[in-house]
């Protein structure tokens, strides 16, 4: 539980401070800071239990099925981390109050940096891989957001998006490679990996596990060749650099290494590659470092040097070289950070980081001066510092690799030493010399506290060099034990070991060091702009960028190629897409003799689809000219279609179909009133006609296929058995005789809930879209129809309308028709459960009589008398629905659980009462608002148009002329 | 009967096809309605094609699954045209806006070519 609050905290923390005031540079500290020494103090709380050699865990069941827990699990090497994250964060947090400029926008800034250490908490703390991976991924994000702080700079942005796009595609491979092992090991829990080491070595998966875990893990550490988005991500404030870039996310890779270490380690692929990578890298490193101008630049490669050296340590693999690597990352935390810190400081004070600029300032702030030299000689590897140390047992390791012959990768080290030495110096000269009064500000010392966090490190980096047996030995040795189990090696963290071969070589990279910077600077090697024996094409931000662009030019041009704008074109290809995946799957199980035809061929039913055949046929052929003629035509198959419901033992289908034309066809007549005439227009071109056979052919593919996927269908019929269940279950468990009701209102009433929805969105959208529309001009007068002089209602005005309504004698009859249609909505709605009807059906039989309204009495007639709100009733209707399954919940049972009741009332008898009942109301309600709020809100169109022409401003109606 | 409405099934759907190919709007929208029908009478004929069989299930006892009708493909084709009808209203006042504002009744929103008579 201890370790779930440890990673919940900072999140909730991040969430509550994105909240704080812009400007709250005090409480936003305070707060982040009481967040992170919280769990500081619950993990140092820890500290006995685990240097014990005890494991914490913790279990959340979440995707049980899946063999996906959340798991958390602290051992020693977690809990180190855990506490160089939490601790480093702390003093990060009260360095950034002094440093953030009043004006940056805090809340921000604390609100990421809490969720970068949730994030890197739930890397080092995760008792399962796929967890693992997402934390990992968070971090990432966390750490874009973090270097992308100033976003309003383009170095910014850029290193942002450049450290992303290569720690999440290492990320990505990081998955892979877990969902690899998993499959291997058979589950990704973290001890069961671990104990798998046989099974997954000698897996033939084996290389491509650890390929594509050695992807993540040396991306995420800037190993080379990913090591170039380090240095562009110092565009970061420089508390972030301090954080990530010392302690935390680009030691995730090595924490991922060295957590996978039991498992992968030990074989000649491994060595090879991670120390390989690890080798190249430091040097490298080591080297560019030598020739930057700018400090945070000296500083990341500086960093990407250690890190090789660390992965070089973990790629060595014997267990001593591992407890070097811990020790190592350790102290490079410690003194990295500082360093950071102390740059920070200078770049505070004097507005500069460039090298050739800054000289002589120690004079102004010895105090920041002599913390940088301390933690500067760390770094170097200067004796009686923690450095010296870890880089004392790297060299000693060194030595193990190969034969006694090969000696290649301790010559490699003493170089790295030696470049360590000389950018050390170059660091540590700007304080000394002559002060360079151009940079136009003569620094100090800053606050008091803003100092402290760096003071704090270096003087752990002083006590670790000088008594390391004392203040981390317990420490290191759990770390180590939980990596490398019973095969945790003797060894002596003592300052002195006697004159052997690792002391010398330190000796000679201190020397070396030394009189190689002192060599350069009297060549002036310093001052050249670009780093010596270097091509320039080497550089990897451009390499990356032209790499970025090249690939998204290659996908605009595959976009040119193979995407249009033009609807028509989609259209066509979506269907050569279906009929291509029909072609592919083809018709195999195709057996028309096996089947039976279960009737014979009826007269009337072929006479019937003759006409339904006839209508969809002339309706696509008059489509273009003739719209009306067209619709009525479409009108007509629909009613085919209904029949064959209705011949087929679907009455509700088919009442439902009956409506629904109805509906929709007057939605479409009143639609063609805003579409100007198409007038056929002379002899179509060759091209057309091109076109058009071609579409044809498809269309006709398209409709032999349907016709033999039908015969496919109908000659072998599906034994459903779950139509059998619902069947069955209707009338005991529904409670009602109509199972396609029941089905709806029931059985899937979520579903129907949802189709509801939608209905109620689509009629809003619709509202809202007719609210801003600007119909075709050539549309906008009065139709000719309407001004014919037949027409009472060409000399109507709109208070006449009001007044008289639009057909006096029909909208008589038809207002006392009213009632009569509303009867019969309800009649089918009570009855729905048991008999063919229900919601649905109702509903749109209302909103059919309430139409008839307003075409024989006017629009403006009726808006006038009715008081018919159609987004309330929308919304009630919704409303009622959702209300009635969640009632279920009160009584104990799930969403839209239905009960039954019957009730006797006196005169009228049992009087069925389902819950069920309550559900259909709501969906009758919702029907009725949505029809009703899309007719009206299309029939007003007309309205608003009609207000226009009679105000005066007649335009001439469009040359009528008759379709030919 | 089963060639007939697989035949049916056919010609609604090339007529469809044909229309939904078309460059004016209005053909776009009744070819979409004479596709819906197409594909609802599709899901119901995944059913049983029984006459005189409507699933009402009016007693307990006489609940055998061969007497009645299959009711699922039903419920979900009752589903379908409600919601048909609703995309018909949508895409209708998309293409009566989309003639406003572009003063073409094109899909695409402008001609294809220039028309030369």
């Amino acid at each position: 539980m201890l370790l779930l609050t440890l990673i919940v905290l900072p999140f909730l923390g991040s969430i509550a401070a994105a909240f704080m005031p812009t400007h709250a540079r005090n409480r936003e500290a305070w707060f982040a800071g009481a967040i992170a020494l919280t769990s500081l103090l619950i993990t140092l709380s820890k500290y006995t239990v685990i240097a014990e050699g005890e494991l914490i865990t913790f279990q959340l069941e979440w995707i049980a099925q899946f063999g996906l827990n959340l798991s958390f699990r602290m051992d020693g090497l977690a809990w180190l981390f855990t506490l160089m994250i939490q601790g480093i964060c702390l003093l990060v947090i009260l360095y950034a109050r002094y440093y953030m400029s009043p004006k940056d926008p805090v809340p921000r800034f604390f609100s990421f940096l809490l969720a970068f250490m949730g994030a890197m908490l739930g890397v080092v703390l995760s008792g399962n891989l796929i967890q693992l991976v997402i934390f990992w991924e968070l971090t990432s994000l966390t750490s874009f957001l973090l270097i992308g702080y100033w976003h309003h700079r383009t170095d910014a942005r850029r290193g942002a998006r450049m450290a992303f796009t290569v720690t999440a595609l290492g990320g990505l491979c990081l998955l892979a490679g877990v969902i690899l092992l998993g499959q291997v090991v058979g589950s990704y829990e973290l001890d069961k990996v671990l104990a798998a080491r046989e099974l997954v070595v000698n897996h033939d998966w084996y290389l491509a596990i650890f390929l594509l875990i050695a992807l993540g893990a040396l991306t995420k550490s800037a190993q080379f060749p990913f090591h170039f988005w380090l240095p562009h991500a110092m565009a970061a404030p420089t508390p972030v650099s301090a954080y990530l870039h010392s302690a935390t996310m680009v030691k995730a890779g090595i924490f991922l290494l060295m957590r996978l270490w039991p498992v992968l380690a030990g074989t000649p692929e491994w060595t090879w590659i991670i120390a390989g990578a690890g080798a190249i890298t430091m040097l490298l490193g080591a080297y560019f470092a030598a020739f930057q101008h700018d400090l945070k630049g000296l500083l990341a490669y500086s960093t990407i040097s250690h890190l090789g050296l660390i992965t070089c340590l973990v790629g060595i693999g014997t267990p001593l070289a591992v407890v070097a690597a811990i020790f190592h990352t350790i102290n490079h935390a410690t003194f990295k950070a500082s360093l950071f810190m102390a740059v920070g400081i200078i770049d505070h004070e004097t507005g500069t980081r460039d090298l050739r600029k800054l000289s002589g300032i120690g004079r102004y702030m010895p105090y920041t001066a002599t913390l940088a030299i301390v933690a500067g000689a760390a770094m170097a590897g200067v004796p009686l510092l923690n450095g010296f140390l870890s880089k004392e047992m790297f060299f000693a390791e060194t030595l193990t690799v190969g034969s006694d012959r090969n000696i290649w990768l301790s010559v490699a080290a003493v170089l790295m030493g030696i470049f360590g030495v000389v950018y050390s110096l170059r660091l540590i000269k700007v304080f000394f010399g002559t002060f360079n009064p151009t940079i136009g500000i003569t620094p100090q010392e800053p606050p008091r506290w803003m100092r402290f966090p760096a003071e704090f490190l270096v003087i752990c980096c002083l006590v670790v060099g000088i008594f390391p047996e004392l203040s981390v030995g317990l420490l290191l040795s759990s770390a180590a034990g939980s990596v490398l189990g019973d095969q945790l090696p003797q060894y002596n963290l003592a300052i002195w070991h006697g004159i052997n071969i690792p002391l010398v070589m330190s000796f000679v990279a201190l020397v070396g060091g030394i009189l190689t910077y002192l060599e350069m600077r009297r060549r002036g090697v310093f001052t050249r702009d670009r780093t010596p024996l270097v091509p320039t094409w080497a550089n990897g931000k451009q390499l990356f960028e032209q790499a970025l662009l090249a690939l998204t030019g290659a996908m605009m041009r595959l976009e040119r190629i193979f995407g249009t704008r033009r609807v028509q074109r989609q259209v066509l290809i979506l269907v050569l897409a279906a009929l291509g995946a029909f072609a592919v799957i083809g018709f195999s199980p195709i057996s028309l003799d096996a089947a039976q035809p279960s009737s014979e061929l009826t007269i009337p039913f072929a006479l019937l689809w003759l006409v339904g055949g006839a209508c969809a046929i002339a309706a696509a052929a008059l489509a273009k000219y003739h719209r009306l003629a067209s619709l009525i035509l479409a009108g007509g198959t629909g009613i085919v279609v209904c029949l064959t419901f209705l011949w087929f033992s679907a009455p509700d289908l088919a009442l439902t179909q009956l409506m629904v034309e109805t509906v929709t066809t007057l939605l479409l007549l009143l639609g063609l009133r805003w579409l100007p005439p198409r007038l056929m227009q002379g002899k179509p071109t060759l091209r057309k006609i091109a076109r058009r056979s071609r579409d044809f052919i498809i269309a006709i593919i398209a409709g032999l296929g349907m016709t033999l996927i039908s015969l496919v269908v109908m000659f072998n019929p599906s034994s459903s058995r779950i139509s059998a269940f619902f069947l069955e279950r209707a009338l005991s468990e529904g409670g009602g005789s109509n199972v396609v009701n029941v089905l709806l209102v029931d059985f899937r009433a979520l579903d129907t809930l949802g189709e509801i929805t939608v209905l109620g969105v689509v009629a809003i959208t619709v509202y809202a879209l007719l609210r801003r529309f600007r119909p075709a001009p050539e549309s906008v007068g009065a139709p000719l129809q309407q001004l014919d002089p037949i027409d009472p209602a060409a000399r109507q005005t709109v208070p006449d309308q009001v007044s008289h309504g639009y057909l006096l004698v029909p909208s008589v009859y038809i207002s006392a028709i009213l009632p009569i249609t509303f009867l019969i909505a309800v009649y089918f709605f009570m009855r729905g459960h048991n008999l063919p009807g229900g919601g649905f059906v109702a509903g749109l039989i209302f909103s059919v009589g309430l139409m008839m309204q307003y075409m024989l009495s006017g629009t403006a007639w009726v808006e006038l008398k009715s008081r018919l709100q159609p987004h309330r009733w929308v919304s009630a209707g919704l409303l009622i629905a959702a209300a009635t399954g969640i009632g279920a919940w009160f009584v104990g049972y799930p969403l839209l659980t239905s009960h039954t009741a019957h009730v006797t009332l006196p005169g009228i008898g049992e009087i069925h009462l389902p819950s069920a009942f309550m559900f259909d109301l709501g969906v009758f309600v919702a029907v009725v608002g949505t029809t009703m709020l899309i007719i009206t809100a299309l029939a007003h169109q007309a309205l608003r148009s009609t207000r226009f022409v009679t105000s005066g401003v007649v335009t001439p109606p469009p040359p009528y002329q008759e379709d030919q | 009967m089963e060639f007939i409405l697989a035949i049916a099934i056919g010609i609604l759907f090339a007529s469809g096809i044909w229309l939904v190919l078309r460059p004016r709007s209005f053909q776009v929208i009744i070819g979409l309605m004479l596709l819906s029908y197409a594909t609802n009478l599709f899901i119901f004929i995944t059913g049983k094609l029984a006459i005189n069989q409507p699933a009402f299930t009016f007693s307990e006892a006489a609940a055998a699954t061969e007497l009645f009708t299959d009711p699922l493909p039903q419920a979900l084709v009752l589903t379908a045209i409600v919601i048909g009808f609703a995309t018909t209203a949508l895409y209708l006042v998309v293409l009566l806006g989309s003639r406003g504002l572009t003063g073409t009744d094109h899909v695409d929103g402008k001609e294809r070519e220039v028309t030369h008579e």
